[in-house]
């Protein structure tokens, strides 16, 4: 297990040289640098713009710079903002607990409400329950999520004040007027995880639904019924953990879509997370704040991918990992 | 997988096919996919027999499959109606509501529905919401076909020579579908799309090349088991080139998986634009798109709620009912996998 941990880390490594390569490429393919807003300044001398130019180090082709990009993070530095010369590591460890909070708690979010929603309508297959969660699971699936999160706060913000029942916020972390204990917290998370676990909950449940229908009909189920074991036990027991592994992969691939997801709902719900912080670097040209997200993205995307193929090992004693996948 | 009739389906159609009119099958005529496989058809000397024992051909029990089931028919009868509301912008415009989609008219700012002329109110800047839906709604689904046409016909290429060509083509075809769906696909989006801030065109070409990896990957693999199949074989033996072997042999065996996988993507496509939009980095104002319609209402959400809604109602519409043809098409072409 170990030695294959090492070698899915390892090959992470061309990974991140073919990402960062192709961001790099990508940002520096468009014309004009970031200084290029300066120049046209009629404030400011062309002289201390081409000065700011060399000691960005702009002046340099991109590949010479890539290359030194490169050896900077292989030392662990990510650089300097363009935007106001502070570290950019400082910033980005600031708020990727912010997004990872949201991430982690919608996700569990989902998979609590997603989970035995499959498993009753497997059970229930075929009654009105199970046609409905069909329905809603479809008509989850196909919501845009920035719509949904707008709806929720016009309804539990805006409609709820305004019709005298307790209201959430409308965004943020804390309340600003002296908000910050645990209670404010709590009340600040609610919408933005609702508005990223809702959209989840539809294809998880689905997902989950045919999983558990497969394992079901399977022949090891209709020898423990033979046997006359409770159905209760041979649901939970039996079925259960088999219908369940699937959904690790599933979830494991759905993980950068919840990061994703957090561009609309961070900015929607003005949360100081990953995807607001790289929307803010992409409109002000900040272009190693920009490598620096893009990096960290693709490592999450990496990174989640490798713990969902090991989660599944280790529950499934049929894959064996060390003898080649 | 989640469909609803799906059983009712099952049932009936063992009963319909032999009784459908061919005339039926219209609507599959002319599509590329069908001339194709027909083309393929003649070329192998089949047609006489086949006509004699008249067993209809894969696209046309699909279209029966497809035509049974009601959930997806009712889909594509409101997801046409969509189509046909958002090709007669020009029509609304001039004789339902009587403006032009960029004239503001600043006096009549947040205007609710039903007011002074503007039958579903006025936005920001005065502006008529129906037409603006209109015309908005052709921007967005034109960018989420014309996206999905060149994923189709890029991802479908690429994947076809990366599977067919194998070694080290496909080594580093493979490398590079790899970096790409390493990076999540939203952060890409956005960054390019600001970046080189497109038109619409540019947009959809964004949109494909952040989409075409997966088809690309999914393609490649089923090139790989057809490969080693027998009739390829055959088809070797006698002579046939490899264009002949890909485009004859090969791709009208995954056209089905393609269609599928390509109507499936739409709906992802569609939210893709008009959250790009709603962030304001897609279609740019003035020009109207259903994304950017929300992302201007979001600032008066506290006061004016239809704004928020109606657009967001047409882009969920949108995405609902192609998500429901394209399940529809993936059951109609594979009933092993609807349950």
């Amino acid at each position: 297990m170990t030695a294959y941990i090492i070698r899915r880390l390892l090959q992470m490594i061309p990974l991140i040289f073919g990402v960062t390569f192709l961001t790099f490429a990508l940002i520096n393919l468009i014309p004009g640098s970031p200084v290029a807003r300066i120049r046209d300044n009629p404030k400011i001398r062309p002289e201390a713009a081409i000065e700011l130019e060399r000691q960005l180090g702009l002046d340099k082709p991109w590949p010479e710079r890539y290359v030194r990009w490169l050896g900077d993070l292989a030392q662990g530095d990510l650089g300097v903002s363009l935007y106001n010369r502070l570290p950019v590591a400082d910033r980005i460890w600031a708020v990727i607990p912010n997004t990872l909070l949201l991430a982690v708690l919608a996700l569990t979010l989902a998979l609590l409400v997603a989970v035995p929603l499959g498993v009753y309508s497997a059970v229930r297959h075929g009654t009105l329950f199970d046609r409905s969660a069909s329905v809603g699971a479809v008509a989850m699936y196909a919501m845009p999520d920035f719509w949904l999160a707008l709806l929720l706060v016009i309804l539990f913000s805006l409609k709820f004040r305004e019709w005298g029942f307790p209201s959430l916020p409308v965004g943020g972390m804390v309340d600003p007027r002296g908000g910050g204990g645990f209670v404010d917290r709590v009340q600040h998370l609610i919408l933005p995880v609702l508005a990223l676990a809702m959209v989840q909950i539809g294809s998880w449940s689905a997902f989950f639904r045919s999983s558990m229908l497969e394992t079901l009909s399977q022949e090891y189920v209709r020898t423990a019924k033979g046997k006359g074991l409770p159905s209760r036990t041979i649901l939970y027991v039996h079925a259960f953990k088999n219908a369940f592994l699937p959904l690790i992969t599933i979830v494991g691939l759905a993980l950068p879509g919840l990061l994703g997801g957090a561009f609309f709902i961070e900015t929607i719900f003005a949360w100081p997370g990953m995807g607001r912080l790289t929307f803010e670097a992409v409109g002000r040209r900040d272009y190693t704040m920009i490598m620096a997200t893009t990096l960290m993205f693709s490592v999450l995307t990496m990174v989640s991918n490798l713990i969902a193929d090991v989660l599944y090992a280790v529950l499934d004693p049929r894959i064996r990992l060390d003898k080649g996948v | 997988m989640i469909d609803v009739a799906s059983e009712e389906r099952e049932s009936r159609s063992q009963l319909a096919p032999t009784t459908d009119p061919p005339a039926n099958t219209a609507p599959f005529r002319g599509t590329p996919t069908l001339s194709a496989h027909a083309a393929a058809e003649s070329h192998d000397g089949l047609l006489d027999r086949r006509s004699l024992h008249k067993t209809p051909g894969l696209y046309i029990r699909a279209w029966r499959r497809f035509r049974d089931n009601r959930v997806a028919m009712t889909a594509l009868v409101v997801l046409s109606m969509i189509v046909v509301f958002v090709l007669s912008a020009g029509l609304i415009s001039t004789h339902v509501t009587g403006f032009t989609p960029q004239e503001n008219h600043l006096a009549d700012k947040l205007k609710p529905p039903m007011t002074d002329g503007y039958i579903l109110g006025s936005d920001g800047n005065g502006r008529d919401i129906l037409t603006r839906l209109a015309y908005g709604g052709r921007i967005s689904i034109m960018i989420a076909v014309l996206s999905a046409l060149a994923t189709f016909f890029v991802g479908g290429a690429i994947g076809l020579l990366s599977g067919y060509a194998g070694g080290k083509v496909d080594t580093v075809v493979m490398r590079l579908v790899d970096v790409l769906l390493s990076i999540p696909g939203l952060p890409l989006l956005i960054l390019i799309a600001s970046l080189y801030s497109p038109g619409p065109v540019g947009l959809a070409l964004i949109l494909a090349f952040v989409s075409w990896p997966g088809i690309a990957r999914i393609v490649r693999g089923e090139v790989l088991s057809l490969r080693g199949r027998e009739y390829v074989d055959a088809a070797r033996t006698l002579g046939a080139s490899s264009t002949r072997i890909v485009l004859r042999h090969i791709l009208p065996n995954i056209m089905p998986l393609m269609v599928v996988y390509i109507s499936l993507i739409i709906p992802g496509l569609i939210l893709a634009e008009t959250g790009l939009s709603f962030l304001g980095i897609g279609v740019q104002v003035p020009t109207p798109s259903w994304g950017n319609m929300l992302g201007d209402a979001q600032q008066f959400f506290r006061t004016n709620v239809s704004n928020v809604i109606i657009p967001g109602l047409m882009i969920y519409l949108t995405s609902l009912t192609m998500y429901l043809v394209g399940s529809g098409l993936r059951d109609a072409f594979d009933p092993r996998l609807s349950e």
